[in-house]
């Protein structure tokens, strides 16, 4: 098989920088030096592959991959959808898609996660499962609850879930985290304000899609993600420097 | 084709949180849930080549170790072959390449089991990681070089694309021989003196 075409570069004005004062604790954690351009070589465009056989029948379901049997968790049950494309319009199929949130009350099932919120013994906060061949992806799950935390001053997050994205290879590499329409906590938010513009924080919603919801067991939101994509060529013979 | 071939942006990155553990490890959130955890095996069984033990810490500007970090590795076998469609040629059964390392909550100490990779493509031996954490905004990717490689470093295109040239140690780990495997110490420095170099790849 021929090398794979290179990823285009990554547009850094575009995503979030390393620094951001207003999150605290960006402040020791962000490197300080440029970073150094690295010229796609085969350790960045390929990554890992994964199967459907490694993945188990309700993982993507989060209403029943840790519930108690005849039990479910407590919260509004929805239905987390969408699809993973690259820049070129492109869908990325049979990749990796994994989420992790809070449950209703805002509680993490995580051994440092101390806040007062009740857990819920029939929710375990995370599924996964691979995009098809159209690259959509589909979650059953109920909506996490707000939460605080320390920043600066006390803030808190906005209801949100954790989304991690493989792509093809390892420099398509992406965690983000997905919103909700309407939440009044978004825009006052340290974390969604790393995004350096609005078009940028608001692609970090997910909308209303009350069309999806189908039957009446819960409401749907679409969450359509993009990796980056593909130069039109391969690039073998290279510019001297470049 | 259907495709519009118009330039979406790509999804904007954000913290994996200290929580990352529940998605991606949860065994190290406190619970199971998974008949198959990805990450933890990531040479099988059946890889060819010296099996070895990476080691080491991430820390911050401070100097305090990161006790939240995760960090994802990539790597070619011990032919420097990656298991891929496109990674050069088939591999053994069992070798993804792939894996996870999650700092301990106390000292920030991770560790990993795998094989030595192979020169890849022209480049000396290494192994690709990718970093993600509370307070770090966008995943950082770096490169780990083997210190007994050090003639090869020399002709690596991307070490010697590295300047000032004295940054290039900090993606050199450190062989020891003490022990029944070879280990290799790793430490990354998020900040300051000896500061790693990180990649915009």
């Amino acid at each position: 098989m021929p090398k794979p075409c290179d990823f285009t570069p990554r547009d850094r004005a575009w995503q979030p920088p390393a620094l951001t004062l207003e999150n605290r604790t960006s402040v020791a954690r962000s490197p300080r030096l440029a970073l150094h351009p690295l010229q796609n070589t085969l350790s960045e465009l390929t990554g890992p592959v994964f199967h459907n056989s490694e993945i188990g029948a309700h993982d993507h379901d989060l209403l029943r991959n840790f519930a108690r049997p005849g039990e479910s968790p407590i919260g509004e049950r929805i239905n987390l959808h969408g699809r993973v494309s690259d820049e070129n319009g492109r869908p990325v199929a049979h990749s990796l898609v994994e989420l992790w949130q809070a449950n209703a009350g805002g509680r993490y099932r995580h051994v440092n996660d101390s806040y007062l919120a009740p857990g819920d013994p029939n929710f375990g906060g995370c599924g996964r499962t691979l995009t098809d061949a159209d690259g959509r992806y589909c979650f059953h799950t109920v909506k996490p609850g707000a939460y605080p935390w320390q920043n600066w001053a006390p803030h808190w997050r906005p209801a949100h879930i954790h989304l991690s994205v493989f792509g093809a290879g390892m420099a398509q590499r992406l965690i983000t985290q997905c919103y909700f329409e309407g939440d009044p906590l978004i825009a006052k938010c340290p974390i969604v304000n790393a995004v350096p513009c609005q078009t940028g924080r608001d692609r970090l919603v997910a909308s209303l899609d009350l069309e999806a919801s189908g039957s009446f067991d819960h409401i749907a939101y679409r969450f359509d993600i993009v990796l980056r994509g593909r130069a039109e060529t391969p690039f073998e013979n290279r510019p001297e420097g470049s | 084709m259907a495709y519009s071939g118009d330039k979406e942006k790509e999804t904007p990155s954000q913290t994996a949180g200290p929580y990352v553990h529940i998605g991606l490890a949860s065994s190290a959130a406190g619970f199971e849930i998974y008949d198959k955890t990805f990450g933890q095996d990531i040479a099988g069984p059946h890889a060819e080549g010296e099996r070895i033990r990476v080691h080491g810490q991430v820390t911050d500007g401070d100097g305090a170790a990161l006790t939240d970090v995760m960090i994802e590795l990539w790597q070619a076998n011990a032919q420097g072959r990656y298991a891929h469609p496109a990674g050069g040629g088939p591999v053994e059964p069992g070798f993804r390449g792939w894996g996870r390392a999650m700092s301990d909550f106390d000292t920030g100490e991770w560790v990993f089991d795998t094989v030595k990779p192979g020169a890849v493509d022209g480049q000396a031996p290494h192994i690709s990681f990718w970093l993600v954490a509370r307070g770090i905004n966008i995943g950082l990717h770096t490169r780990m070089y083997f210190s007994d490689d050090a003639a090869l470093h020399a002709q690596d295109p991307i070490m010697a694309s590295i300047e000032p040239a004295l940054r290039r140690a900090t993606l050199i780990a450190t062989r020891s021989d003490e022990d029944t495997v070879p280990i290799y110490r790793f430490d990354i420095r998020l900040q300051g003196h000896g500061e790693t170099v990180f990649f915009d790849v």
